[in-house]
């Protein structure tokens, strides 16, 4: 079975690269062809008259679709490589997938010289304007802003100074290098060797999100890491510049540092700003969409791209700006937009930002086989080893300096991996393809293109076993939860009142201070209608209760009716270690349940049977949803008021309670199935009187979501309440089973 | 100012810092806060706490409040609540929010990690009697959206009852909290240097 997967793929992957191949040759033959025709064709109409010429009935244009379809073969090459690695997992777990698709690229590239062709290469313009836009949005828009606020600090340290140490650092020591006279590489100045630092020290986002996502380390260590990776923008665009107009003007003059630095703060400061402005303009914007749904993940897409690009405009920092932008939007924009825009807006990231990724590595493989190359020993094993050096040397000095001012001290193994995951990637090369052309070029972009593959290529497989051998801590797998939640908000006042008393405005007093403002102005404007004014702590339930509730549908999935009355019989069947006798119910029982209840809602189905192009059909996953969400609040408030006290934080539960709470444990799960069971205390009077409640209910909880669903759901309700009010019955057979089943079913 | 009026009566001092661990630069600052905030009386008094207008935006204030004047956070295995209280129980109860020390062992990590947890504790049971009663989560969910303006009733009491039955289904109580490494996130930064005339 698996040869015959790793067959296929094969097979598959080869017929891409010949065709891929082959379109570069047929091109060529074809436009040969063309041309012979037209000369042939216009000697014709030289010499005679029109020669009649019979009706194509299939004819052949290649060059009229070439570069679409060009395009879509290399995508179409990427993501079989990916599917390909899946398929094959035990590659996948020694090698990272970066590796892997520079290995293809390389491959595809030496099969394309082979036929004589001139490989592709990783174009700067398509790099720096296609390729990176969606992998940097994607990080930017879900960044975790707790973990990255808290240590912005360290963050900022690390990208700004420690990218700055790494420049003079290796541009320096390069220098000196080129003074060895066995490198005959003297026509190397000083003001080059520290251009060739600006490009290589900076730590590349790409590389680090491909690597770093398969390890799963520590949220600490991740936001370190990838943080510092995407704030040294600004210092490379600064540096980068600054010292290609000074290697072309051969001098460095105090003005033009002094004019450096300034500009570096414009730089960054001038990108964060336009991020900024974009992202508020599309908050605002976001707040009108819901007069067309359809559109709306467009908005966040266009209003990012056009901060990333024009912030590039003006030389500013535009991977700061595409951040600003998302970080910005995204509290505002998640909170307007309807459920499945914020869906298909974080699937398209996540896609667009795999393809580009994918691509990216793929070209750089490429791009390695086809670029001219001036190997020089000495300069590229210095080069390497003078990164690795520099990166240790930088990461320790910094660690000493900052863990004076943290909180959380930075340990020695976290201060290996940082070092360690120092990789550089695609943006060194795409920088050093922009230089001027010139001999020097070449030994330049030789020199990245090694470092690169030893970084990804190395430290890229070796950091998953060095990270299991330091034992670092790994991410926690948190589910999230409402207690958390609670928890975080209230030690957040509990810590910002305690400054209060103290007398000195702190961290938490700042930042409570511009949460209120958020609050009170920002989200007026921002969030339309009664969202506004939704405090943090309901809004994060209802997402939590939708996710919940989505979770259970999908995994009733195919034949979501049968599952209430499915999770009676499987209850019964797995009651061990309870106390009552188990009841299963008869099969024409079940027959009959299920009969009446999915008459009930192929009604409201039928109802809801509307169709048009550009309106969001309000399908029956979401009747399902808001279905399971009711019986969920009933189920809970009908527990709750069975039991009031829970012994929390306490380790001696009264012994009748521990049994309890066993049962409990296996009804809370959202894989099985939903169904409580009594208890041993209340009687089933309590269940009847609560049925007669049910009506009310529905109508209070559903105004927190009044403005999200559609038209129909008043009538939906009614239905609901019915059916609720069965299904409650069903999957409660209280303590008299007997008594309770034969009254209460009632269709 | 200066030096000398920064170590007045220094031994009380070195008693309190070997109490609580803070350093007595540290001490002398929370002396100055307390008697600024006691108008230079001898005890604190939970009025002398409303007048701080900082406080006032706080949805917790009130409980706040209180755990100052819990006995149950004076380290003296005593109960009940008290009308006013000293400077060395301010400073004892302000001793739960240090940073923890940098070469601290395993065990001394836990120590101050179960004091944090049996501050936060206390804070929410609020009739000392040792459990957490559902009334009382629900208490707590209510004050913290008491301050959005737009308190129901229904989804506080909703919100309550799911982080209840979040909790009942783990079933090892505190475990939930031990994932919070309590002990790095209470924290406050206690300064060596006196910046109360600054602000307030």
């Amino acid at each position: 079975m698996k040869h015959i997967r790793v067959t296929i793929v094969i097979l598959v992957t080869c017929l891409f690269i010949i065709l891929i191949v082959l379109s570069g040759t047929v091109c060529r033959h074809l436009r040969e062809r063309r041309h012979q025709h037209l000369n042939r064709d216009s000697n014709h109409q030289a010499n005679s008259t029109a020669h009649k010429k019979t009706f194509p009935v299939l004819s052949f244009n290649y060059e009229h679709v070439r570069t679409p379809f060009e395009i879509s073969l290399w995508i179409l090459l990427a993501l079989f490589m990916k599917l390909g690695f899946h398929i094959i997992p035990t590659v996948s777990h020694i090698v990272p997938e970066s590796c892997l698709l520079i290995f293809v690229g390389l491959l595809v590239g030496g099969i394309i010289k082979a036929t004589g062709e001139q490989p592709p290469i990783l174009d700067s313009n398509l790099f720096f304007l296609y390729l990176l836009p969606p992998i940097i949005l994607d990080a930017g828009y879900f960044l975790p802003m707790r973990p990255f606020t808290e240590n912005i600090g360290t963050i900022l340290m690390f990208a700004m100074v420690g990218t700055l140490w790494n420049v003079f650092f290796i541009g320096g020591m390069m220098y000196a290098v080129c003074q060895i006279d066995a490198a005959k590489l003297a026509h190397v100045d000083l003001l080059s060797c520290l251009l060739f630092g600006s490009i290589i020290s900076a730590v590349d986002p790409v590389s680090v999100l491909a690597v770093f996502e398969e390890i799963h380390i520590n949220e600490l260590l991740h936001i370190l890491v990838f943080g510092e990776s995407l704030l040294n923008d600004a210092v490379t665009v600064v540096l980068y510049h600054l010292f290609k107009e000074f290697a072309h003007e051969q001098a460095i003059t105090v003005t033009g540092a002094v004019l450096g630095v300034i500009s570096f703060f414009v730089v960054s400061l001038g990108g964060v700003m336009v991020g900024v402005i974009y992202g508020i303009v599309g908050a605002f914007t976001s707040r009108f969409t819901s007069y067309s749904r359809v559109i709306e993940p467009l908005f966040v897409f266009l209003y990012s791209y056009m901060a990333y690009l024009s912030a590039e405009i003006f030389h500013l920092s535009g991977i700061m700006s595409l951040i600003a932008c998302g970080v910005i939007m995204r509290p505002y924009v998640e909170a307007n937009i309807s459920h499945k825009s914020y869906t298909t807006v974080k699937y398209f990231l996540k896609m667009w930002s795999s393809v580009s990724d994918t691509l990216i590595f793929i070209f750089l493989g490429v791009s390695t086989v086809a670029g001219p190359h001036t190997w020089n020993w000495i300069f590229v094993i210095f080069t390497v080893i003078f990164c690795l050096v520099s990166r240790v040397l930088g990461v320790i000095g910094l660690t000493a300096f900052m863990n004076k001012f943290r909180i959380v001290k930075l340990t020695k193994k976290d201060q290996f991996i940082i070092a360690y995951g120092g990789l550089r990637g695609a943006i060194a090369f795409s920088l050093g393809f922009l230089l001027n052309n010139n001999e020097i070029k070449n030994l330049f972009l030789t020199a990245i293109i090694t470092v690169i593959f030893f970084t990804v290529f190395v430290q890229g497989m070796t950091i998953r076993p060095l990270v299991e051998l330091l034992a670092v801590k790994k991410k926690k797998e948190s589910k999230e939860s409402i207690n958390e939640e609670i928890h975080t908000q209230f030690l957040d006042h509990l810590l910002t009142g305690i400054e209060d008393i103290c007398g000195h405005y702190g961290h938490h007093h700042w930042k409570d201070k511009l949460n209120r403002f958020n609050k009170t102005y920002v989200k007026r404007w921002l969030i339309a209608g009664e969202r506004s004014t939704e405090p943090q702590l309901i809004s994060f339930y209802n997402k939590m209760e939708l996710k919940q509730a989505m979770m259970m549908v999908e995994s009733g999935s195919a034949a979501k009716l049968p599952t209430i009355v499915s999770t009676v019989s499987i209850r019964n069947v797995q009651a061990k270690g309870s106390p009552k006798p188990s009841r299963a119910i008869s099969k024409s029982r079940e027959e009959e349940i299920r009969r009446v209840l999915r008459a009930n809602l192929q009604n409201t189905r039928q109802r809801l049977r509307s169709y048009s192009r550009y309106e969001l059909l309000n399908d029956a996953l979401e009747d399902d949803i808001s279905e399971a969400r009711f019986r969920k609040q009933k189920e809970m408030e009908r527990r709750m008021s069975h039991y009031l006290t829970v012994p929390a934080n306490r380790q001696e539960t009264p012994p009748v309670r521990k049994v309890f709470f066993q049962q409990e444990h296996k009804v809370y799960t959202y894989d099985d199935s939903e169904s409580p069971r009594g208890r041993a205390s209340p009687s089933c009077a309590d269940d009847v009187s609560e049925l007669k409640e049910t009506p009310e209910k529905p109508d209070q909880s559903s105004t927190p979501r009044a403005n999200r669903d559609a038209e129909l759901k008043p009538k939906e309700q009614d239905d609901q309440g019915d059916q609720l009010k069965v299904s409650r019955c069903l999957s409660d057979p209280g303590p008299n089973p007997e008594d309770d089943e034969d009254s209460t079913f009632l269709p | 100012m200066g030096a000398l009026q920064s170590s007045p009566g220094r031994p009380e001092y070195s008693d309190l810092a070997e109490k609580t661990g803070f350093s007595f630069e540290q001490i002398g600052v929370l002396h100055k806060r307390f008697k600024q905030l006691s108008h230079n009386e001898e005890t604190l008094r939970r009025d002398h706490f409303n007048e701080i207008d900082d406080l006032a935006f706080n949805p917790i204030r009130a409980q706040i409040i209180e755990a100052f004047f819990d006995r149950r956070n004076f380290h003296q295995n005593g109960e009940g609540k008290v009308q006013e209280i000293g400077f060395e129980e301010f400073v004892v109860v302000m001793s739960h929010f240090r940073p923890p020390s940098a070469h601290m062992t395993e065990e001394q990590r836990g120590k101050t990690r179960r004091e944090k947890l049996r501050f936060l504790f206390n804070m929410h049971d609020t009739d000392n009697d040792g459990i957490i009663t559902l009334e009382e989560y629900r208490h707590v969910v209510e004050e913290l959206l008491s301050r959005s303006g737009t308190l129901e009733k229904e989804t506080a009491k909703c919100i309550a009852d799911a982080a209840m039955l979040e909790v009942a289904s783990i079933s090892v109580g505190h475990m939930l909290l031990e994932r919070f490494e309590i002990e790095s996130r209470m924290i406050i930064r206690f300064l060596n240097m006196d910046t109360t005339t600054l602000c307030k």
